[in-house]
């Protein structure tokens, strides 16, 4: 969190003490400014002015807070502290490092009223100048370049609030050599002086130039995802679905392996354990991209179910805000928030406290609106220094009983263009990932083909359009079979059942845990669906030869389709597989 | 200290007083009655000149002449080694009459958030002994695993099971240092007093009393006593795990009686309700509790949470077991369905679940093929479900060859894997290797989720040839 409070306002005394939610009188603040409470200078944010009464929301623990105690206003709204250094750091949702806590409070428990800066101050960076002293400069204009860690070079921008839209400058002095980033690196004509670091408040998206219409896909190695219901650089994804269905999961696969260059994770109101999963695991996993460690690449943000609530409702704003900032660099990328429903609950307990008219199952009115604001900040765009970025967000959604016609989920998919529908049924029969391909959809597919025709085959839209087909056509079989059983259908339709399976089995399950099947790029996502084309021709050549069912789905090559997931040489494997597969329906007649 | 004479309101489980001081947030209220009676309570809401009270024992003997005391502090719980052995009330205070509790430490209830920086990952596999949980899942050091349950079903038996015979696997038990030995922490809820005794004796019998605390709140004891009974449990099961190295085993039953508590008090003080009339920050609530549970860096002990729910109407969509399943690592299914069939656990593994089992198994914690069978288990009883209904149909005949022994196989995974009896004690290789006499029934073809190197190893090739034989003979009748 931003260390900067300048303009001191008057502060003002407790009036009343309700949980997360505190009353405080004659103090002269305006809405979302942060005040610290109390003896103890507990952070919180101004959400609430009538007369005298200013309410403010805490985002730490209140008990033992009484009236009559302080409340000083610092006059800034929440702001994130922007620079070097975000990257491979771990935050609470008020952008604290968990890290530095745990040394200042000197115990795993989260104490409260420590505060400490988002980015270090005293660490030295190696600035090199891309400017040279009388250049003119606009807004957002790269003035150097940073190592930030060995994946990405961090770039040092002029703030987009030190200029007027359209104004230039002359640069003045520009430095070389090793700084902090409080340090000033270089000074432009109208006395701004540039820093490695800038603050920017979270609740106010970044200035772009345009939004344009994204066409490249954020590949993520997964198959289904890639293959069926791709995701744009620069789109919206919704992954809903009822507890133990894999959500979180398929939000780690895509942290992982989706080819962004910047991975921004918010962890929500979700599990202790599944952030230190995280914590754990990404320095040790690589960048497929890379060879990098995926850290190198990532900055997390974890707010816990049982971290205080308000700083949950801010944890989604705080990751927005660091992801367009790499996006003002240049960069693609790409934000999970898992999840968001608990960042509704976090809006809805506030407003709850606050005794506002509920709407829609107790949440506040406003809910549609905060939905959309926070996806609308996604995009591909074109940026005020001349660059494109993208924000991809991809929101986890956990509907009470999974039941999707719930407000948040409905209100999500209002909004958001990529619907992965995960399926307690599937989960329980472990089939993972277990996303719904009935109810899926994404509307990017045709925006995206041009790529995909491009970079991997010709035909990608078609034989996707292929095992949309036959997996459709085996949803409605399976309607008969459940009434007369699978032998009473003709023989076509029972080969059809038969390919449907390997569709379902071998292409659309994905086995995250295992080292090679974990990561599927499109080369492999499409070599898979041919090979279970070339099944499907020559099975039904040989059935419309005269050969009885029984003999083609008994014959040995086809269940190694199953196999093709695991093999890193994939390429030779599924050649041979193809050929023996031919061969061995051919001999049949 | 102060006291007051100045209730203004009582409703409910809520006292409000006029103060002329300055009371903090959640501290702790003795109020003593006209006929001397001491009732405690907690500041709910605190503003200039007036407090909300929230009273544990209830508020009946409470009149506007009570006196009201605020002690200056929030809630805290006496801790000590000590306690194992001990019987306690709801609140913490010894009903087994032992003597007094002599604290080594007083500890805040409300416990703070563990940092996910400081924790560390649970991968350390408990063996239960039982086989639905071990072999399928799998539970492990420091996760919360609930058990989803409904009225009139078996899920104390299990617990008691589970507490009774969880352990580490041994050769990890002989490199650890001496001072980890496992305790368990009894929580119980707004449960019967027939219930009650049931636990006790268990505990009794089977000596697990000494290494055990018990903190009791019956049903006819005072509800918003509920609310501050698994808190005073976990910051017991947080300081011997985490102070005094042992592995924790907390058992919570009922948290339906919990949230119900948390409804009374938020109906009482007049709160928007969310949904079914439970309090909007349940979710939140929940989740200080279920969280408390886990590993920390550099800390030889753990906690480990089983907490029991049941379930209105079996219905998993209501909001407890919902917002339970959001927050906990997985859940174990009691089935009323196959209780009926006798079956004991009957647990239902299907929906069950347990979030942590993949980092906890494998070669050098369980077995190597350990997630293997797990997987090809479940999708092999899956589809033996599936095909029940269809049997139902068209009857048996109707079926293929395939799909008959996928039936065969749900009918013995039911009798053989999962009935074992509350009384019997499995060890993971049993458990595996009945799995394997199972998965045997089934063609190496079938086995698609178990890797070819396993196949090879474990695969029964007897087991297969004897059930085709039976076939054969069977068509052959």
């Amino acid at each position: 969190m931003s260390q900067t409070a300048q303009t001191v306002r008057e502060d003002g005394v407790i009036a009343s003490v309700s949980g997360p939610v505190v009353v405080a009188r004659n103090l002269d603040a305006r809405m979302n400014d942060v005040v610290y409470v109390g003896e103890e200078g507990l952070m919180g944010e101004v959400i609430e002015i009538e007369d005298d009464t200013t309410t403010i929301q805490v985002y730490e623990e209140t008990s033992g807070i009484s009236p009559g105690e302080p409340v000083e206003n610092t006059g800034e709204p929440l702001s994130v502290d922007l620079g070097p250094g975000l990257l491979d750091t771990i935050y609470d949702g008020v952008q604290r490092p968990l890290d530095v806590l745990e040394d200042k409070m000197g115990s795993p428990y989260l104490d409260r009223g420590v505060d400490a800066p988002g980015i270090e101050l005293d660490k030295k960076w190696e600035f090199e100048p891309a400017v040279e002293e009388g250049d003119e400069v606009g807004r957002g204009d790269v003035v150097g370049v940073v190592e930030e860690t060995v994946t990405i070079d961090h770039k040092v921008m002029v703030p987009p609030d030190a200029l007027d839209e359209g104004e230039t400058a002359e640069v003045v002095d520009v430095k070389s050599g090793s700084f902090t980033v409080e340090e000033t690196v270089a000074e432009l004509d109208t006395g701004v002086e540039i820093r490695m670091r800038q603050e920017w408040p979270v609740r106010e998206a970044r200035p772009t130039v345009e939004k344009k219409t994204p066409r490249t896909p954020l590949v993520s190695g997964q198959r289904i995802l890639d293959g069926l219901f791709p995701i744009a650089k620069g789109g919206t994804a919704a992954i809903p679905g009822p507890f133990g269905s894999g959500k979180t999961v398929t939000q780690h696969q895509l942290a992982k392996y989706a080819d962004a260059d910047i991975i921004i994770y918010v962890g929500c109101g979700e599990r202790g354990n599944e952030m230190t999963e995280v914590i754990d695991d990404f320095p040790e996993l690589e960048d497929p991209a890379t060879g990098n460690p995926l850290m190198a690449r990532t900055s997390l943000i974890a707010n816990t179910s049982n971290m205080p609530v308000a700083a949950r409702e801010s944890c989604v704003y705080t990751g927005i805000t660091i992801a367009e900032f790499y996006r003002d660099m240049g960069y693609d990328v790409a934000l999970m928030a898992d999840s968001t429903s608990r960042w509704a609950e976090a809006m809805r307990e506030i407003s709850s406290r606050l005794e506002e008219m509920p709407g829609e199952e107790g949440y506040p009115a406003y809910l549609a609106a905060r939905l959309s604001q926070f996806y609308e900040r996604a995009g591909y765009f074109d940026n005020i220094n001349g660059t494109e970025g993208s924000v991809s967000a991809i929101g986890a959604v956990s509907p009470p009983g999974g039941d999707f016609s719930e407000p948040v989920t409905q209100n999500t998919l209002r909004i958001v263009k990529t619907f992965w529908a995960l399926d307690a049924d599937l989960a329980e029969r472990r089939h993972f990932p277990s996303i719904n391909w009935n109810e899926s959809y994404s509307l990017y597919k045709d925006q995206l083909d041009p790529w995909f025709q491009e970079e991997v085959a010709d035909d990608w839209p078609e034989k996707r359009q292929w095992a949309v087909d036959v997996l459709d056509e085996e949803t409605e079989l399976q309607e008969i079979v459940q009434l007369v059983g699978k032998d009473a259908l003709p023989e076509d339709q029972q080969l059809t059942l038969e390919v449907a399976r390997y569709l379902r089995e071998a292409y659309l399950q994905q086995n995250a845990f295992h080292p090679v099947d974990t990561y599927c790029p499109p080369a492999k996502t499409y070599l898979m669906l041919t090979t279970i084309e070339t099944l499907n021709d020559e099975a039904f050549d040989a059935l419309e030869a005269g050969v009885p069912i029984e003999e083609i789905i008994d014959i040995d090559s086809a269940p190694k389709i199953n196999r093709i997931g695991v093999q890193e040489d994939y390429e030779e494997y599924v050649d041979e597989l193809k050929s023996e597969i031919t061969e061995e329906l051919r001999s049949l007649y | 200290m102060k006291e007051y004479q100045t209730i203004t309101e009582i409703s409910g489980p809520l006292v409000f007083a006029e103060v002329d001081e300055a009371i903090g947030y959640d501290e702790i209220v003795e109020i003593e009655t006209a006929q001397g009676e001491t009732l405690r309570g907690q500041v709910l809401e605190s503003s200039e000149g007036v407090v909300a009270i929230q009273v544990f024992e209830g508020t009946s003997g409470i009149d506007q002449k009570a006196s009201v005391r605020f002690l200056g502090e929030t809630m805290k719980m006496p801790v000590t080694e000590d306690l194992l052995g001990r019987v306690l009330d709801g609140s913490g205070r010894p009903i087994d009459g032992g003597p007094d509790i002599v604290p080594e430490e007083r500890q805040d209830i409300v416990g703070a958030a563990i940092n996910p920086y400081s924790r560390e990952y649970p991968e350390e596999f408990i063996e239960t002994g039982v086989s639905a949980i071990d072999g399928m899942n799998t539970l492990v050091r420091g996760q919360k695993l609930p058990i989803f349950s409904s009225s009139g079903q078996p899920h104390s038996e299990l617990a008691m099971q589970i507490a009774r015979q969880a352990s580490v696997p041994e050769e990890e038990a002989g490199e650890d240092d001496e001072g980890s030995e496992f305790a368990v922490i009894f929580g119980a809820m707004g449960i019967t007093a027939e219930e009650a005794n049931e636990f006790m004796e268990d505990f009794e019998r089977t000596g697990a009393l000494e290494r055990s605390v018990v903190f009791m709140n019956l049903a006819d004891d005072p509800a918003v006593e509920r609310t501050v009974t698994p808190r005073m449990v976990l910051t017991t099961a947080e300081y011997l795990a985490f102070e005094k190295d042992y592995h924790v085993l907390v058992i919570l039953t009922d948290m339906t009686n919990y949230c119900e508590a948390l409804r009374e008090i938020g109906a009482a003080r007049e709160e928007v309700p969310g949904r079914r009339g439970y309090p909007g920050y349940m979710y939140t609530d929940l989740a200080q509790l279920y969280e408390r549970a886990g590993r920390i860096q550099g800390r030889e002990g753990s906690v480990t949470q089983i907490p029991i729910l049941t379930m209105p109407g079996d219905d998993d969509t209501h909001p407890i077991p919902d917002l339970t399943g959001y927050i906990t690592e997985g859940q174990i299914y009691v089935d009323p369905d196959l209780n009926s069939q006798g079956l004991e656990p009957p647990v239902n593994v299907l929906p069950s679940l347990s979030r942590l089992m993949d980092d906890g198994i494998g070669e050098g914690l369980t077995r190597e093929d350990h997630a293997d069978v797990s997987d090809q288990m479940y999708a092999a009883y899956a589809e033996g479900e599936d095909l029940r209904d269809l049997v139902n149909i068209v009857g048996r005949e109707a079926l293929s060859e395939r799909d008959n022994k996928y039936l065969d196989f749900a009918d013995r995974f039911e009798e053989e894997f999962i009935d074992q009896g509350f009384d019997t004690n499995r060890g993971l290789e049993e458990t595996l290797d009945i799995g394997w006499d199972l998965l045997s029934m089934l063609p190496t073809e079938e086995l698609n989720r178990v890797d070819e190197e396993f196949i090879e190893k474990y695969y029964r090739e007897d087991v297969s040839a004897d059930a085709d034989e039976a076939e054969t003979e069977a068509t052959a009748d």
